[in-house]
């Protein structure tokens, strides 16, 4: 199973149409909110960097995967009470990440997403941490076990939810 | 140079955008607002977010609502009418319950406004759904669809039946954002209600909740209500928070503990909530009526138990005898007061009166010649003036006969008056007044007397 991109199909940029960039990450952001009101367990998902993750992998534009990750991030901030950046900073760096990986490796590879998107969920975890912890004084605990749960649940979900996402890209 | 940027475009708009959100997050970290709020610029794009997300979310939450209104409202019905029946019952018997608390509560604001006290009550409140969370567990907010366009405003306390809630926080123009108690960021004043420990409320990491930095003491119990003191100028006093779940060691400060709190208002469910948009010094006209209410009933109440109860009591009276011309209570038969009547006072010192009792020769033993009361003989009551018939009408005879009439066994009979008719005496004819007649023996002055009035024995 290669990993590395080595035909032009495997680093050709995917498309989608106009509204799934806009209407994915809005229900996104509102899935999240509106079904952790009702589950509360479901704030182990994290659905807007799953979005963030699958678009700059695929686009692998690291630009505009870097405002994408920001932006979200930020719209994130601010259905929280705490001081805008904290995920924007933490979804701009992993926005960008993604994409610059997405042009070296083959990312429609089921292992690789995996992987990554492991990755990824621990890495977005900890820069929040950092900045939380250390920046803004707030007393938030790190446990091993949580976040490593939280990574396997979200990279597990992270499967259905890509492929689902793929059938949007344009044809043709 | 142009070859620089070209080369390193994606890197340094990934270095741009962080320092500039870094910066950004530096200013909000450094330099808060005065109020505690947010900055002007940081409030514009919170409102921005929270007025693009509310409409999906209000969609959302209409669907589901849709579909549990008819999951809940047309297919589940099972034991409706029995809980309903229930509830009725519930309703009731909790109108009781405020209807003596009502007492207590007027008494206190008497007392309070005696002392120039001034305390704050609910006067007004806000309905509204809770719409969405803010969707992380690093931060405890939820979304609740009513905004400035009804009245709310910052700092506004956030309510349910069943505890207190949060505050509000940012407010736009149809739905606003509520800090919950238990975010880590939130502060509530509160009072443990038996130990009348002070503290303050905060959220401890993943939406627990806390009074931090307690002094030791060996009072706290598991289960003891946690209610809040007012001393925040948010929440009234007197709502509930919550229970003592735990007490553990503050591994910080070290003499002193942390009291975890079970919250009271369920608030990871929360679906509809209040928001207290008016406190005043007074009762709301809502609440006065209710009070009203709820005291007219409970008054009632005590009324038909007071009647279910004296009809289950065994009756020391008939029902179709004549009136009592001497009852045992200090009412009348037409509910006025009686005054106690004092013993005659003797005309002279040695204790005798002349031409106060009659002659020897018009007397029958164990006779008397005037009701007794407390002890005593009245003399302001008509038996003197029959004396010389040498009867009394049986109205009176019943009355001396109540005074002193040993009370029945307790039977579970609902007659058991018939056992009380003592032998030693006779009754008269019917279409005689009665004649009273000594015992057969003991001493007549204190032997209990008894007489069967008209209409059978008693």
């Amino acid at each position: 199973m290669p990993i590395m991109a080595s035909t032009r199909r495997e680093v050709e940029t995917q498309s989608f149409p106009l509204a799934v960039y806009i209407v994915v990450p809005l229900l996104a952001l509102g899935l999240q909110s509106f079904v952790s009101l009702h589950f509360s367990n479901f704030v182990i998902f994290d659905l807007p960097l799953l979005v963030v993750i699958y678009f700059a992998m695929t686009l692998r534009t690291p630009v505009a995967a870097t405002f994408g990750g920001a932006f979200l991030g930020l719209a994130q901030d601010a259905l929280t009470h705490q001081p805008l950046g904290v995920f924007g900073i933490a979804k701009a760096f992993i926005g960008y990440l993604a994409a610059s990986l997405g042009v070296r490796i083959d990312t429609e590879n089921l292992g690789t997403r995996l992987v990554l998107t492991f990755v990824f969920v621990l890495l977005n975890d900890a820069i929040d941490w950092v900045l939380m912890r250390h920046m803004l004084g707030e007393p938030l605990p790190w446990g091993w076990l949580h976040q490593l749960s939280r990574a396997i649940v979200n990279t597990l979900f992270a499967i259905i939810f890509f492929a689902l996402l793929d059938r949007l890209k344009s044809r043709g | 140079m142009e070859s620089f940027f070209s080369r390193y475009k994606n890197a340094l708009v990934l270095i741009v955008v962080l320092v500039a959100q870094l910066l950004a997050l530096a200013v909000q970290a450094k330099r808060p607002t005065t109020d505690g709020g947010d900055r002007r610029s940081v409030s514009l794009m919170r409102f921005a977010v929270i007025t693009i997300i509310t409409p999906p979310e209000r969609v959302l939450h209409s669907t589901g609502h849709w579909f549990r209104s008819v999951w809940f409202g047309y297919i589940d019905l099972i034991h409706v009418r029995r809980e309903n029946s229930d509830l009725r019952g519930e309703i009731q018997r909790l109108r009781l319950e405020q209807a003596t608390i009502a007492q207590d509560a007027e008494q206190g604001r008497r007392l309070q406004h005696m002392l120039g006290f001034s305390e704050s009550y609910i006067y007004k409140t806000q309905p509204a759904q809770v719409i969405g969370t803010g969707g992380t567990d690093q931060s405890q907010v939820v979304l609740i669809d009513k905004g400035s366009a009804s009245g709310l405003k910052s700092d506004m306390s956030v309510i349910t039946a069943d505890g207190i809630v949060g505050k509000v926080k940012e407010v736009s123009r149809y739905s606003s954002q509520v800090l919950l108690v238990s975010d880590p960021t939130s502060g509530v004043g509160v009072i443990l209600e038996n130990t009348r420990i002070r503290g303050v409320l905060k959220g401890r990491a993943y939406g627990q909740l806390q009074v931090a930095d307690v002094s030791p003491d060996a009072r706290i119990k598991v289960g003891e209500p946690i209610v809040t003191s007012g001393g925040d100028q948010i929440f009234p006093r007197g709502l509930a928070v919550g229970t003592v779940q735990r007490v553990i060691a503050d591994p910080d400060r070290d003499p002193l503990v942390d009291v975890l709190v079970r919250p009271a208002a369920k608030l990871s469910q929360l679906e509809e909530v209040l928001v207290v948009t008016s406190m005043s010094d007074a009762a709301s006209p809502q609440e006065t009526k209710d009070l009203a209410e709820s005291e007219a009933e409970g008054e009632a109440a005590q009324k038909r138990a007071s009647d279910v109860l004296s009809e289950r009591l065994p009756s020391r009276t008939d029902p179709n005898g004549p009136a009592d011309t001497n009852p045992e209570d200090l009412v009348d038969a037409a509910g006025n007061a009686i005054k106690k009547t004092a013993p005659p006072k003797p005309n002279r010192p040695d204790g005798f009166s002349p031409n106060a009792e009659p002659d020897a020769a018009q007397m029958s033993p164990g006779q008397r010649f005037a009701p007794v009361k407390d002890g005593t003989e009245d003399s302001a009551t008509p038996l003197r003036s029959q004396l010389p018939q040498k009867t009394v009408p049986a109205s009176a005879v019943t009355a001396v006969s109540h005074a002193r009439v040993p009370k029945p066994p307790a039977t579970s009979s609902p007659a058991p008056h018939k056992s009380v008719a003592p032998p030693p005496v006779t009754a008269a004819p019917a279409s005689q007044p009665p004649r009273i007649t000594a015992p057969s023996s003991g001493d007549p002055g204190n032997t209990p007397q008894s007489v069967t009035p008209p209409g059978g024995a008693r």
